[in-house]
């Protein structure tokens, strides 16, 4: 497999990283980080009304051992982030993380002692989904975008240095 | 048996005579404002028939910055058969800090003096487990004083193992 | 720093930890056990993981903006979180709302109700092992948010409720979307009644475990639900009526032996009661000042001021679609008072009167400035008595805010309820209890 550096490779590289990415994309296994509000719209996306299973990403594994999407969604307190690094830190490669609502984006309406101002102080984030809460549909254009994200990942996925 | 508001009164102010400071209604609310040791006494006398203020409603504290006696601590109390709310109110001093813990006969100001003590340092005699509740340990100040500032940043502190 | 349970476990005992990111535990709370097999000898919950500063944040921010931080307490009724704020506030003025802005409260506050209860029974049996009953549950809730969006604009955190009333006026076609929602609402408590309610396993899980007698209950503060499930009869809407609860008719529903299922039992007739209540609040609602008019008529409110330089202009003015129901015809019916409402968009734009009072509603310094003073308002909640403690000292600031959080008393008493029980036992009842993360820890 050699023109792995410049990116481009032959045809058997780039056809086993386009099937690579449509098999991770189509079967994303989440784990829903739930601390406040935005719980609600996150309970209502996932449930029959606006269906998340139709894009592949209807199992909530419990446990972020067996997940590789993490979905942070509401406020993370300087109490929370220590707990919200170590769940991370026990999610094995390749995962995403996606900062769902303006408090996990930014820290929302909360600029005080004990709100972390966005979690990206503390774990690198794919995909931001602004809205206080979002609605659902801005939940599924904001998981699509991570989708093709995930579909243009798939290159040099092995040589790919631990984002820490 | 029902009981009028104002006997009530008229009996505590019977029972306690020196130790209320007053007895005012603002917006409808009952306020009486009393001397802090009589405060376990109070409470004792009024959860006893035929007053029955069985319920603790809420525990709180004010900070009056600039003030000689800077704490105010607030305490709701509710009957539920007369169905009657009453405000108790008590001033502490800044370096004297304590005042007698309602655990023994409540069992919800376990909680409530937890978030007082958190919030504004006030320390409660005779409290089981006084430690803080909203904040992590290691924590430094007390966050709802009028001297802490609202977006103060804390130092780091190490990993919990 | 050790905890209390690690002090004072014994040798032979496991300590484990439910950790503060677990499904059952509802986001934000780590509840730490000292077992022997699977009896459970000791239990500490830690909480504080969603502490936001609430009350530090009142003392910064005018009483207006404290309102949208009213919806984010409890998060899953945010309607009856305004209504009692507001409420407070106007208990401190001394002003009430019109008639028609009452029973529009009244009808919101309800439908929260709902929302807020069967949140609460989805996420308990959910966790028991029915997933059916939260997929039906969440489907009975869109329907509901779907007139809240189209009266208030927002699914769930609304900010809709205002000194002197309410924000706007429903829509034209409320009473079908209501209809709708009542009966879906309706149809899913049927099936769930039929699912759950004599189910044997749920039964076995749920019925004389954590068993509460009600002095206990009263020792703890408990109210709301979770008091009326021992047997004791206090509900705040007829202890002491707000709004225009007096002239309605509806039912406390009560338990017998307060265990979880009778937490269970309450909740879901408590929403047949609700619904009631708003069915009887469509038919004697009073009319609207005004009829349902077109929005797309009329000059643009650029052309509007010029022209009124002059003398004011005959036409309507063209007002953005997000104002309908909030025009100066609705006024007197959705809004009262001159002094601490935001005047009609019409005015504003026409007249220096309005100019001068919109201004001055939203400029620091004026806006709200109740006397000084304090004042304890409460309301009814989801999960029990929900009430605010105001010291006002003249300013447009509060001076200290304190919200009396039903959560923090009934959840206390979960490390002693619990104790002689087994480990799948604090699943059921810590779901029964209705913890919300954002009024435990405000």
């Amino acid at each position: 497999m050699k023109n792995k550096k410049d990116g481009k490779g032959g045809f058997i590289t780039t056809t086993l990283n386009s099937m690579l990415g449509w098999g991770r994309k189509f079967s994303l296994f989440q784990y829903p980080f739930i601390t406040a509000c935005c719980g609600m719209e996150y309970m209502s996306v996932a449930c029959a009304h606006y269906d998340l299973d139709r894009f592949g990403m209807g199992w909530t594994r419990f446990t972020p051992r067996q997940a590789d999407m993490l979905l942070v969604v509401g406020t993370i307190t300087h109490k929370e982030a220590p707990v919200l690094r170590t769940v991370y830190d026990q999610m094995t490669e390749p995962k995403w993380v996606v900062a769902f609502g303006a408090c996990a984006v930014s820290g929302g309406i909360y600029d005080n002692y004990a709100v972390v101002q966005g979690i990206d102080r503390i774990i690198p984030v794919d995909v931001y989904i602004p809205g206080c809460p979002p609605r659902p549909e801005t939940i599924i254009n904001a998981l699509i975008k991570l989708q093709e994200k995930i579909q243009k990942e798939g290159h040099e996925w092995r040589f790919q240095k631990k984002r820490s | 048996m029902a009981i009028s508001k104002e006997k009530i009164l008229e009996d505590l102010k019977e029972k306690l005579s020196d130790n209320i400071l007053d007895m005012t209604v603002q917006f409808g609310d009952d306020i009486i404002r009393i001397k802090k040791e009589a405060l376990l006494d109070l409470v004792n006398f009024l959860k006893n028939d035929p007053y029955e203020f069985t319920m603790l409603l809420d525990l709180t504290c004010v900070d009056y910055m600039g003030e000689e006696e800077r704490y105010e601590m607030v305490y709701h109390f509710f009957s539920l058969s007369h169905n009657l709310r009453l405000r108790f109110k008590t001033r502490l001093k800044e370096n004297d800090f304590k005042i007698d813990s309602l655990t023994s006969i409540f069992r919800n100001a376990n909680w409530l003096e937890r978030e007082a003590y958190d919030m504004f340092g006030v320390h409660f005699s005779g409290h089981p487990y006084l430690r803080r509740l909203f904040m992590y340990d290691g924590f430094k100040g007390h966050p709802l004083r009028k001297d802490y500032p609202l977006r103060k940043q804390q130092p780091k502190i190490p990993l919990r193992k | 720093m050790k905890y209390r349970i690690q002090e004072e476990a014994r040798e032979d005992t496991m300590l484990i930890n439910m950790g503060p990111s677990h499904p059952a535990m509802h986001g934000t709370t780590r509840v730490m056990l000292e077992l022997d097999g699977e009896k459970i000898i000791n239990c500490e919950l830690e909480m504080g993981y969603l502490h936001r500063g609430f009350e530090k944040i009142c003392e910064n921010k005018t009483y207006f903006n404290m309102l949208i931080y009213t919806d984010r307490m409890n998060y899953v009724s945010p309607l009856i979180n305004n209504t009692g704020y507001v409420m407070t506030l106007e208990k401190m003025l001394g002003i009430e709302a019109p008639e028609r802005a009452q029973y529009i409260r009244v009808i919101l506050n309800e439908f929260s109700r709902v929302c807020d209860h069967l949140t609460a029974l989805a996420a308990m049996c959910m966790e028991c092992g029915a997933f059916t009953v939260f997929l039906y549950m969440m489907k009975a809730r869109e329907y509901i948010w779907d007139l809240m969006e189209q009266t208030t604009g927002a699914r769930m955190t609304t900010s809709f409720i205002r000194v002197g009333g309410v924000r706007s006026d429903f829509p034209s076609d409320w009473k079908k979307t209501t209809r709708i929602a009542i009966e879906e609402t309706r149809k899913v408590l049927k099936d769930c009644h039929t699912l759950m309610s004599k189910n044997k396993i749920f039964l076995n899980r749920t019925r004389d475990v954590a068993v509460v007698s009600p002095e206990m209950a009263i020792n703890y503060g408990w109210t709301g639900p979770c008091l009326r499930s021992t047997g004791v009869n206090y509900d705040v809407r007829k202890a002491s009526p707000y709004l225009v609860y007096d002239q309605l008719e509806f039912e406390i529903p009560l338990g017998e032996r307060g265990d979880n299922f009778d937490r269970y039992m309450v909740r879901m007739q408590e929403m047949e009661q609700s619904l009631r209540m708003v069915e009887q609040c469509v038919t004697k609602i009073p009319k609207s000042s005004a009829t349902f008019h077109e929005m797309k008529k009329g000059m643009e409110p650029a052309e509007a001021i010029k022209a009124s330089r002059t003398k004011k202009p005959e036409e309507k003015i063209k007002l953005s679609p997000n104002l309908e129901g909030a025009e100066k015809e609705r006024y007197p019916g959705i809004l009262a008072g001159k002094k601490y409402v935001v005047p009609p968009k019409d005015d504003t734009y026409t007249n220096i009167e309005g100019l001068i009072n919109h201004f001055k509603f939203f400029m620091r310094g004026h806006g709200i400035r109740p006397p000084k003073g304090e004042v304890y308002f409460a309301v009814e909640g989801g999960s029990g008595e929900l009430g605010y403690y105001i010291i006002s000292d003249g300013t447009d600031k509060p001076y200290r805010l304190h919200l009396r959080a039903p959560c923090l008393h009934i959840v206390s008493a979960l490390e002693e309820i619990v104790r002689g029980h087994f480990v799948a036992d604090i699943i059921p009842t810590f779901g029964s209890m209705n913890m919300i993360g954002g009024e435990l820890d405000r």
